[in-house]
C-alpha cells in the first residue's frame, strides 16, 4: 500500500519536473519549486510511517520548513524587489527540450537498475526518478538565460538529491541533512546578493551579459 | 666527526637563508648588505666545501621539515659530497666577487641578496635530497629563484624574453624529471628506488625520461635554447653561478639516477647519452666561435663543456654495461674531473666579463680591446681561465681532457665490434671540439684584451675593486691548482667512482698520473710546468745574452704603418669568419654590409641557432593552432559550460554502468 503512494508521489515529482522545463513564467517557476518541495514533505512522511523511522520525521520538518516556506518565500520577495515578477522567458524549442527529457529518463532508470537491485529499501523503485530529477533540473539549468531560474533549476536539483537520499538509504544522517539545509539557505541568501550586484552592473538579469567574461 | 659535515652543511644552507632574508629587511642600508652579506655567504660557501670535503661514508638524516607525514629525508654520500664541493668552492670565490660586483645594483639589492641565497640553498638540497619530494622542492626553489636571478634587470624586454624561455625549459625539463620518479614504482623514497627492479622496458623508459628532464636543465642538444638567452642576461656572479653550479645539479642528477637509482645499465644508454654529447660539444664549440657577444660565447662554450662531459657520462655507461669496471672509473674521474674543473674556469670567466661589462658597459667584442693595460688583474687571471678551458697543460682543462681522452683509447677493447669501431670516431670529433675550444678562447681574449681599444671610452675603464680580485684569486687558484697536483683530487675521487661504478683508478705516484698503468700513459704537470719554466728562462738570458739590446717601443698591431687606427684590427667577426664558412649548414646568418660610400662602415654578422627554425617554432605554432582548438569549446556562455558537465556526465554515467 505505501509502496504505491510513494510511486505515486516520485511520479508526481518526474511531472513537476517536466513541468518546469517547459515553464516560461518565472512565478509560476517558483509555485512548481514550492509544490515540488510538498511533494517531498509528504514523500518523507510516508516513508517515516511506514519504516517507522523517527528521524525522517524530523527531516520532513525540515524540509517543511526550508523548501516549502522560507525560500519560495525569499524567491518571491526578491522577484518583487527586482520586478521580473511577470517576466516571460523566451525558452528554446520546448518540445525538443521535452524530447531530451524523456531520453534522459530513459537513461536514468537504465542506470538505476543495478542500483535498485543491491538496494533493500521499499521505495528503490524510484531510484531511476530520482536521478531523472537531478538530470532534468541540470537540463534546466542549461535552458535558461536568467539567473533567477538558473537558481531554481539549482535548487530543484537538490530536492532531486534529497528524494533519491530518501529513497536509496532511507535518508542521510541528521548532521549531513541540517548542513546540507544551511548550506541551501545560504546559497540563496548569496546569490540573492549577487543578483542585485548584477542587475546593478547591467541592469538585467540575463546571463548574455556577463558572457563578456571570456578572455579575449 | 660522524655527522658533523651533515649537520654543518645543513646550517650552513639554513644560513644563506636566513641571511637572504636579512638582506631583504634591511635592503634600506645597501651598503651593509653588500660588505656584510655577501661575504658571511662566501664563508657559509667555504664551510660547505670543507665539510664536504672531509665527510666519508653515507650519512643519512630525516628533517624536521617538510609536511606531515611526509619528512624530508637527506643523505650525504661520496657522489653528493662531492658536487657539494664543487657548490661550496665555487661559490666561495662567486660570492666574494659578489660583493663588489653588486655595488652597482644597490636599487634592487634587498631582492637580489634573498634570490641569490636562496638560489645557493636550494642548490645545496637538490644535492642532499634523498627523497623524490625534497629533489623536486628545491629543484623547483633552485629553478624560480635563478629565473628571478636572470630577470633582474626586467625593464629589458629581451631579459624579459630570455627569463621566460628559461623558465618554460626549466619546466619542460622538471616534468619530466617528475614522470621518472613516478615511474620509479611509486615510492616517493631514493631508497626504495634503490630496492625497485625495473624490467628492462621500464628501465629504459624511466632512463629516457630523467635524460631528457636532466639534459634540459644541463643545456644539452637540443634543449640548449635557453642557455644563450639567460646567461647573458643575468647579472655577471648569477651567470657563473647558473653557468659553473647549477649546470653541474643537473650532471648530479643523471649520475644519480644512472648509476645510484636505477639499479641497471645497459650499453646502448650510453652511445645515447655519448653521441647527444658529442654533438652538443661539437655544436656549442662552432657556435661559441661565432659569437660577438662575450657573455654569449661563454654560454655556449658552457654548452660545449656540458658535452664533453656528457660524453664521459656515456663512456662510463658503456664501460660499466660490460662490466669493465676500472675503465668505467677511469672515465667518471674524468667526467668529474672536468665538472669540478668547469666550475673554476668557467665561473672565473663569467666574472672577468662581468668586471669588463662594469668597467666598459659593452657586451659587444666589436667595441672592446686593448683592456690588458687597463685592467691587469682581469686580464691576467682571464688568460689563466682562457688557457684553462683552452685545455693547455700544466692547468687544469688539460688534466680532465687528458683523462678522458686515455679512456677513449681502451675502447677498442669493447667486446662489440660496432662501438670499438665506432667509438675513436668520437674521440677525434672530441679532440676537434677540444681544437675549436682553443680557438674561441683565443677570440675571446685576444679581442677583449689585446690590441687596442676599439672604442673612445674604453681608455677611461678602471680596474676592478678589492673584492673582485679576491674572487679572480681565489678561482684562478683553483684552475692553478687543480692543474698542478691532479693527485689528490683523483685520490679524493675514489670514494665517488667506488661507489658508482665499483673501482678507482690506482694511482700510487704523487708526481706521475697514470691512469691505467705507467707503461701506457703519464702526465707529470709539476714537471711540465718546471720544464716550460726552465725554458722559458734559458730562453730569456740567451735573448738578453746575444740580441744587440737596441728596442724599439711600437704600438700593437701598428705592423709598420704610418697611419693606424683601431679598426684595422681583426674583429671578431672576421675571427670567426672561417669556422663560419666551414659550418655554414649550421647557421642561419643575417649580414649587414656597409654602403661604398659610407664614412664609417661597420660590418656586422648576426648568426642564429637553426634548431629553433628546427625545432621551437614549428612546436610553438603547433602548440598555438591546438590551443586555438580547445579555444573554441570556450564561449564564455555560463549555459555553455553548464551543457558540458550536463554531456561530460551522461557520458560519464553511461561508461561506468
Amino acid at each position: 500500500m505505501a509502496g504505491q503512494y510513494i510511486n505515486l508521489l516520485a511520479s508526481i515529482l518526474l511531472l513537476l519536473a517536466f513541468a518546469m522545463l517547459s515553464q516560461r513564467r518565472i512565478k509560476s517557476l517558483i509555485n512548481l519549486f514550492m509544490i515540488q518541495g510538498m511533494t517531498l514533505v509528504a514523500n518523507t512522511v510516508v516513508i517515516a510511517s511506514t519504516t517507522g523511522q523517527t528521524h525522517l520525521y524530523y527531516s520532513a520538518l525540515l524540509t517543511l520548513t526550508l523548501k516549502v516556506v522560507i525560500l519560495p518565500w525569499i524567491l518571491y520577495r526578491m522577484i518583487r524587489q527586482l520586478n521580473v515578477e511577470w517576466d516571460v522567458e523566451t525558452l528554446i524549442n520546448i518540445p525538443s527540450t521535452m524530447l531530451v527529457g524523456i531520453a534522459i529518463v530513459i537513461i536514468s532508470f537504465n542506470l538505476a537498475l543495478p542500483i535498485s537491485h543491491l538496494a533493500g529499501t521499499i521505495t528503490r523503485g524510484t531510484i531511476g526518478i530520482a536521478m531523472a530529477c537531478v538530470l532534468l533540473s541540470l537540463l534546466m539549468m542549461i535552458t535558461r538565460s536568467k539567473a533567477i531560474s538558473q537558481v531554481i533549476g539549482f535548487l530543484s536539483m537538490e530536492n532531486g538529491l534529497f528524494f533519491a537520499a530518501t529513497s536509496t538509504t532511507y535518508g542521510m544522517p541528521m548532521v549531513v541533512e541540517l548542513g546540507v539545509a544551511l548550506d541551501v539557505l545560504v546559497g540563496v541568501l548569496i546569490l540573492g546578493v549577487f543578483f542585485f550586484q548584477i542587475r546593478e552592473k547591467f541592469e538585467s538579469l540575463d546571463l548574455k551579459h556577463l558572457e563578456k567574461t571570456e578572455e579575449e | 666527526m660522524n655527522g658533523l659535515p651533515m649537520d654543518l652543511i645543513v646550517s650552513a644552507a639554513l644560513f644563506w637563508i636566513a641571511l637572504g632574508l636579512v638582506g631583504l629587511v634591511a635592503q634600506k642600508k645597501p651598503s651593509f648588505v653588500r660588505n656584510a652579506i655577501f661575504p658571511l655567504g662566501a664563508l657559509a660557501g667555504a664551510i660547505v666545501a670543507v665539510s664536504a670535503f672531509f665527510s666519508s661514508g653515507v650519512e643519512t638524516a630525516v628533517s624536521f621539515l617538510g609536511l606531515p607525514d611526509l619528512p624530508f629525508h637527506l643523505r650525504l654520500d661520496s657522489l653528493s659530497a662531492f658536487f657539494l664541493f664543487i657548490l661550496g668552492s665555487a661559490t666561495f670565490g662567486i660570492s666574494l666577487y659578489a660583493t663588489g660586483y653588486f655595488r652597482n645594483e644597490e636599487k634592487h639589492i634587498g631582492t637580489l641578496c634573498l634570490e641569490y641565497h636562496v638560489f645557493l640553498a636550494a642548490m645545496t638540497f637538490v644535492l642532499l635530497a634523498d627523497d623524490a619530494f625534497l629533489f623536486m622542492v628545491s629543484w623547483e626553489a633552485m629553478a624560480l629563484s635563478s629565473y628571478f636571478l636572470v630577470t633582474t634587470d626586467h625593464k629589458i624586454p629581451e631579459i624579459r624574453r630570455a627569463g621566460f624561455i628559461y623558465l618554460l625549459m626549466a619546466h619542460v625539463g622538471a616534468i619530466s624529471i617528475l614522470l621518472y620518479f613516478g615511474s620509479m614504482g611509486g615510492d616517493y623514497g631514493f631508497d626504495a628506488m634503490r630496492k625497485t627492479h625495473l624490467s628492462g622496458m621500464q628501465a629504459t623508459f624511466a632512463f629516457l625520461l630523467a635524460f631528457f628532464g636532466f639534459g634540459a636543465k644541463a643545456g644539452m642538444l637540443p634543449l640548449h635554447v635557453w642557455l644563450p638567452e639567460a646567461h647573458p642576461a643575468a647579472p655577471s656572479p648569477v651567470s657563473a653561478l647558473m653557468s659553473g653550479v647549477m649546470l653541474k645539479t643537473a650532471v648530479y642528477g643523471l649520475l644519480r639516477v644512472l648509476f645510484d637509482l636505477l639499479h641497471m645499465q645497459v650499453w646502448w644508454w650510453g652511445v645515447v647519452i655519448l653521441a647527444t654529447g658529442l654533438s652538443t660539444a661539437l655544436f656549442g664549440a662552432v657556435f661559441s666561435a661565432v659569437q660577438s657577444d662575450m657573455k654569449r660565447l661563454l654560454a655556449y662554450s658552457s654548452v660545449e663543456n656540458i658535452g664533453i662531459i656528457f660524453v664521459g657520462i656515456g663512456l662510463t655507461v658503456i664501460f660499466k654495461a660490460y662490466a669493465m669496471n676500472s675503465l668505467a672509473a677511469l672515465a667518471l674521474v674524468a667526467t668529474l674531473y672536468h665538472c669540478l674543473n668547469h666550475a673554476f674556469f668557467k665561473s672565473l670567466l663569467f666574472l672577468c666579463t662581468g668586471s669588463v661589462l662594469h668597467a666598459t658597459g659593452e657586451r659587444n667584442l666589436g667595441k672592446l680591446g686593448g683592456l690588458i693595460h687597463k685592467m691587469p688583474w682581469v686580464a691576467w687571471t682571464a688568460l689563466i681561465g682562457s688557457l684553462a678551458i683552452a685545455g693547455l697543460p700544466p692547468l687544469n682543462g688539460f688534466v680532465s681532457e687528458w683523462l678522458l681522452l686515455q679512456a677513449f683509447l681502451f675502447t677498442p677493447g669493447l667486446p662489440h665490434s660496432y662501438l670499438n669501431m665506432l667509438i675513436p670516431v668520437a674521440a677525434a670529433a672530441l679532440v676537434l671540439t677540444g681544437a675549436a675550444a682553443g680557438y674561441v678562447m683565443v677570440k675571446f681574449y685576444g679581442i677583449i684584451f689585446l690590441g687596442q681599444p676599439r672604442e673612445e671610452k674604453l681608455r677611461e675603464a678602471k680596474s676592478s675593486g678589492k673584492w673582485e680580485r679576491a674572487g679572480f684569486l681565489w678561482l684562478a687558484a683553483g684552475c692553478v691548482l687543480l692543474g698542478l697536483v691532479p693527485f689528490f683530487v683523483i685520490d679524493h675521487l675514489a670514494g665517488v667512482s667506488n661507489f658508482l661504478v665499483g673501482a678507482s683508478l690506482e694511482n700510487r705516484d704523487w708526481l706521475f698520473l697514470a691512469p691505467i698503468s705507467s707503461e701506457r700513459a703519464s702526465y707529470s704537470p709539476l714537471l711540465f710546468l718546471i720544464v716550460t719554466l726552465s725554458a722559458i728562462g734559458l730562453a730569456f738570458i740567451a735573448v738578453r745574452r746575444f740580441y744587440h739590446g737596441r728596442v724599439r717601443r711600437e704600438i700593437p698591431w701598428n705592423c709598420g704603418y704610418p697611419v693606424w687606427n683601431a679598426r684595422m684590427q681583426d674583429t671578431s667577426e672576421g675571427f670567426g669568419q672561417p669556422i663560419r664558412q666551414i659550418f655554414d649548414p649550421f647557421f642561419k646568418v643575417g649580414r649587414e654590409l656597409p654602403s661604398p660610400f659610407d664614412s664609417k662602415p661597420r660590418y656586422s654578422a648576426k648568426t642564429e641557432d637553426k634548431f629553433w627554425y628546427w625545432i621551437y617554432i614549428p612546436f610553438g605554432r603547433a602548440a598555438e593552432y591546438f590551443a586555438g582548438l580547445f579555444g573554441k569549446i570556450q564561449q564564455g556562455r555560463i549555459l555553455v559550460y553548464l551543457l558540458y558537465n550536463f554531456v561530460t556526465l551522461i557520458v560519464l554515467l553511461l561508461i561506468v554502468q
